[in-house]
């Protein structure tokens, strides 16, 4: 399994029968393919849309109907759609039960940086603040460094996205809780000893007596 | 009465410089001969509020390889790699906003509110030069509403006297457009006769609309 779809994986097993859940651009969109066998979730996509999935087969695209990238997607019967207002009621306003977003940096403290790299890549923050700040559960699929670069450190460099503290960290290493004691490790992936998620990482972690691995089969 | 009218007439409308909310996200919900009018009349000096910028290619981002855009007012341009590069070459201003506040913005200058306080942005540079309220515990930001000249909007379907429908993610910041700006210039796929669209069906309501044009069919 690549590491990509190990994250995927893991990530899906946070969500639960129901859920009302946004996943953004990119690795995070990886986990709709991921749902454990009985979760059926509601996607949100912020361009105004409860429902959406796949495109149901080649040659059915609408183009009214695409995700916040501007590619073709689908609706599920009893989706929904609305303005933006309402999308980004739905995620300010405590209805949003997951948000699952990429990462650029996350310090000590749990806060994610991943709009914008001052004087090189600034594409704008689109609706990760608005997702951040208000869904009710932030969970950060990553992967853990960045050409060997660890992207979990003890203070962002990188301009914040919220000041909020995110819920979850899922990586290819492992799966961390940021908490208001700090970083605490609580899953390492099948195969990776602590040390090698510690030697990655730039920040403290807190390592509970017992690390589970990923309940995820390889 | 009728409110279809030429497209080259009502563009015609439009001055250089004027401030333009152009609806669309990811060009998905952008009136395209509204657009390509605007071109072909080379217009200049225009500020754009907007989501966002789309691709070099597609809806707004043709306006932005035109030149024509002085000021972007969007929650994101990572799509177009030219509206990053007029930004960094100091041709065009950009002003990015969080997608949510700039949805409650427009809304808020088409409901007659000054702003909206948000948490969003709070402890970001998005904070930067802005007054910070506490209300029970909670702290916001206030973001100031936001007015246009005109607003181009997509719908899907218009009767001939204004009142509209959009499609599924057509949708996105055109019916709150349609209320914040002095002037509504609407493009609709099918204009249908008066009576056709059932009231509770229609998201737009006629009078928010100046100016019709016509994508594709026009019946009746």
């Amino acid at each position: 399994m690549d590491e990509k779809t190990l994250i995927a994986k893991r990530v899906a097993l946070e969500l639960r029968p129901g859920n009302l859940v946004n996943l953004g651009i990119g690795l995070p969109t990886m986990v709709a393919a991921h749902l454990p066998a009985g979760v059926n979730v509601f996607f949100q996509s912020e361009n105004g849309i409860i429902g959406m999935a796949p495109v149901p087969e080649p040659g059915a695209e609408n183009e009214d109907l695409s995700d916040a990238g501007g590619s073709p997607i689908g609706a599920v019967p009893g989706a929904a759609s609305f303005d933006s207002a309402m999308s980004f009621g739905l995620i300010r306003g405590g209805h949003l039960d997951v948000t699952v977003l990429g990462g650029l940096q996350i310090d000590e403290e749990g806060r994610l940086a991943n709009w914008m790299v001052p004087g090189k890549m600034v594409p704008g923050m689109g609706g990760a603040m608005d997702l951040v700040s208000g869904a009710k559960r932030v969970i950060v699929a990553m992967q853990h460094s960045a050409k060997g670069t660890p992207k979990i450190v003890k203070r962002c460099e990188l301009p914040l996205t919220s000041v909020r503290r995110v819920d979850l960290i899922v990586t290819e290493l492992a799966v961390i809780e940021p908490t208001d004691k700090g970083l605490v490790l609580r899953e390492v992936a099948p195969g990776v000893a602590v040390a090698d998620v510690m030697a990655q990482t730039g920040a403290e972690l807190i390592v509970p007596p017992v690390v589970p691995t990923m309940p995820i089969g390889t | 009465m009728s409110k279809v009218r030429k497209l080259e007439d009502t563009v015609a409308m439009i001055p250089d410089g004027a401030v333009l909310m152009i609806g669309g996200f990811m060009g998905v919900g952008t009136p395209p001969h509204l657009i390509e009018e605007l071109l072909r009349q080379n217009k200049r000096g225009l500020t754009v509020i907007a989501n966002d910028t789309a691709r070099p290619a597609v809806g707004i981002g043709r306006l932005i390889a035109a030149k024509a855009v002085r000021k972007v007012i969007a929650s994101h341009i990572g799509t177009n790699p030219e509206t990053q590069r007029q930004m960094i070459a100091g041709e065009t201003e950009v002003e990015l906003v969080p997608q949510g506040t700039l949805a409650e913005r427009v809304r808020a200058g088409g409901f007659g509110l000054g702003g909206v306080l948000t948490p969003t942005g709070v402890g970001t540079v998005v904070e930067d030069g802005k007054q910070r309220i506490e209300l029970d515990g909670t702290v916001y930001l206030l973001e100031r509403a936001l007015k246009a000249d005109f607003a181009l909007i997509a719908a899907k379907r218009a009767d001939y006297l204004g009142n509209l429908e959009y499609a599924l993610t057509a949708r996105n910041f055109n019916p709150l457009m349609a209320m914040a700006a002095e002037t509504v210039i609407a493009e609709a796929e099918d204009i249908v006769p008066v009576g056709v669209i059932p009231p509770d069906s229609v998201v737009t309501p006629n009078v928010l609309v100046d100016c019709l044009v016509a994508k594709e069919h026009r019946h009746g």
